[in-house]
């Protein structure tokens, strides 16, 4: 199993990354998810989508390099590559729920062995919304969940979800620190391994149940 | 060509307290800055706001959060803005969530006379509470109901005397949306130009969805 926080990122999002397929148009979540453009795999063309309005996301800009009328999903500035299109929100929703995203990365509270993912409320708690995370995950037609695989020690992959719903049996794959699950009308088959990382600590570290595939895999990372 | 140009000043002067307001602009970016500053100047109260977000404090519609000019929030997001939830907690302002393609094409309905739109999104959710479910082909949609505002406050990064209107790059967003779904349409105008001199093959809002040009 791999302690170091900083590996464990490295681990997911170069996993995820290898999921991506030429021609791909993707959007990927705040946070941990973003880092995945940074590992996308040689001789992969993708494009990213920035749902506040266009396709074509590029690099941060450097200081002093900042356009006021290009930022990101999150409202920080942004920069587009050559080939990008604008539009307006009518027509980013339709990119996400018309079925014309390849797949969306974002990471999760929770998710479940029925595909159940819980991702934008805690109650109790300050309620920040939903953005577009319920069109993303309800739309793309590959959804996959980058997170580690236990919250402090918590469980987060579960037999059902107890957090508010983000979206209803819409995950397609699991990418976490320690193994990569796929989402199937079975279950939860697990199919690949992190290093240094065991079938065992796995099962510790699920409370779903997990069908081992025959084929598992260490993850090439 | 009739006038309909005029101070943002003059343009705030048609909204009043408890209209319901439709603002464009993403965390901020698109959004008339002017206009929100001028309806906190003139002390308007207890609106009502469709946006997609309560962008940030000092930012967008985020200084009608902190100035406390609205009484309730139509939007998909108010995580930026740590004002927006603590008024929400307290029970001084009222949200309703939407999700954003959801809030996006209620809008959309409101202005293109749907008397609503079925979606997937919000199935299973807390957004589905309350809402008619309508199954189309074996799959089960939401019916999420038009939204309409009486004013709504935009953004054109060129606007011609006419009001024909091109929004740059991410400040478009729900801008033209909104355009079509109130009842009186004001346009800030970051520059104007004479007619003619924006392209009619480039204009994105179309002159005869907005009423007002404020400059």
């Amino acid at each position: 199993m791999i302690q170091d926080k900083d590996k464990k990122r490295e681990i997911i999002v170069k996993r995820v990354a290898q999921e991506l397929k030429d021609g791909d148009l993707v959007n990927l979540g705040i946070g941990m998810p973003t880092l995945v453009a940074n590992y996308i795999p040689e001789g992969i063309d993708i494009m990213l989508q920035s749902e506040n309005g266009f396709i074509g996301l590029g690099p941060t800009p450097k200081p002093g390099e900042e356009d006021k009328d290009c930022v990101n999903a999150g409202g920080q500035p942004a920069s587009h590559v050559l080939g990008s299109a604008y539009f307006d929100s009518a027509m980013s929703f339709t990119i996400i729920r018309g079925g014309h995203l390849d797949m969306t990365v974002l990471g999760a509270l929770q998710v479940d062995q029925h595909g159940n993912l819980a991702n934008w409320m805690i109650p109790g708690k300050l309620v920040p919304g939903m953005g577009g995370a319920m069109d993303l995950v309800a739309g793309a037609k590959k959804v996959v969940i980058a997170m580690e695989h236990t919250a402090k020690g918590e469980h987060k992959i579960l037999k059902k979800c107890t957090l508010p719903l983000t979206a209803e049996g819409e995950v397609d794959l699991i990418v976490t620190d320690m193994a990569v699950i796929e989402v199937t009308p079975k279950g939860l088959v697990l199919t690949e391994l992190a290093p240094e990382t065991t079938v065992e600590e796995v099962i510790a570290a699920t409370e779903a149940e997990l069908i081992v595939s025959e084929n598992l895999k260490v993850m090439n990372v | 060509m009739k006038n309909k140009i005029k101070t943002i000043e003059e343009a705030v002067e048609y909204i009043k307290d408890g209209m319901v307001v439709a603002v464009g602009g993403f965390m901020g970016t698109g959004s008339p800055e002017r206009l929100i500053d001028a309806v906190v100047a003139k002390g308007i109260k207890d609106l009502t706001l469709i946006c997609n977000d309560t962008a940030s404090p000092g930012k967008g519609v985020g200084k009608w959060i902190t100035n406390r000019v609205i009484k309730k929030a139509i939007v998909s997001h108010v995580g930026t803005n740590p004002e927006t939830g603590k008024q929400i907690n307290a029970g001084e302002l009222e949200a309703d969530l939407v999700p954003q393609g959801t809030l996006a094409e209620r809008v959309r309905a409101a202005g293109a006379g749907l008397g609503g739109i079925l979606t997937h999104t919000g199935i299973g959710t807390v957004v589905e509470e309350g809402k008619q479910k309508i199954t189309v082909d074996g799959k089960e949609y939401l019916l999420e109901l038009p939204l309409k505002a009486d004013v709504a406050l935009l953004f054109g990064s060129i606007v011609d005397k006419k009001g024909n209107v091109y929004y740059k790059k991410a400040t478009r967003n729900f801008n033209p949306i909104m355009a079509t779904a109130a009842d009186l349409v004001i346009v800030e105008a970051e520059k104007l130009v004479e007619v003619g001199e924006l392209d009619a093959t480039d204009v994105m809002t179309p002159s005869i969805f907005v009423d007002i040009i404020a400059q």
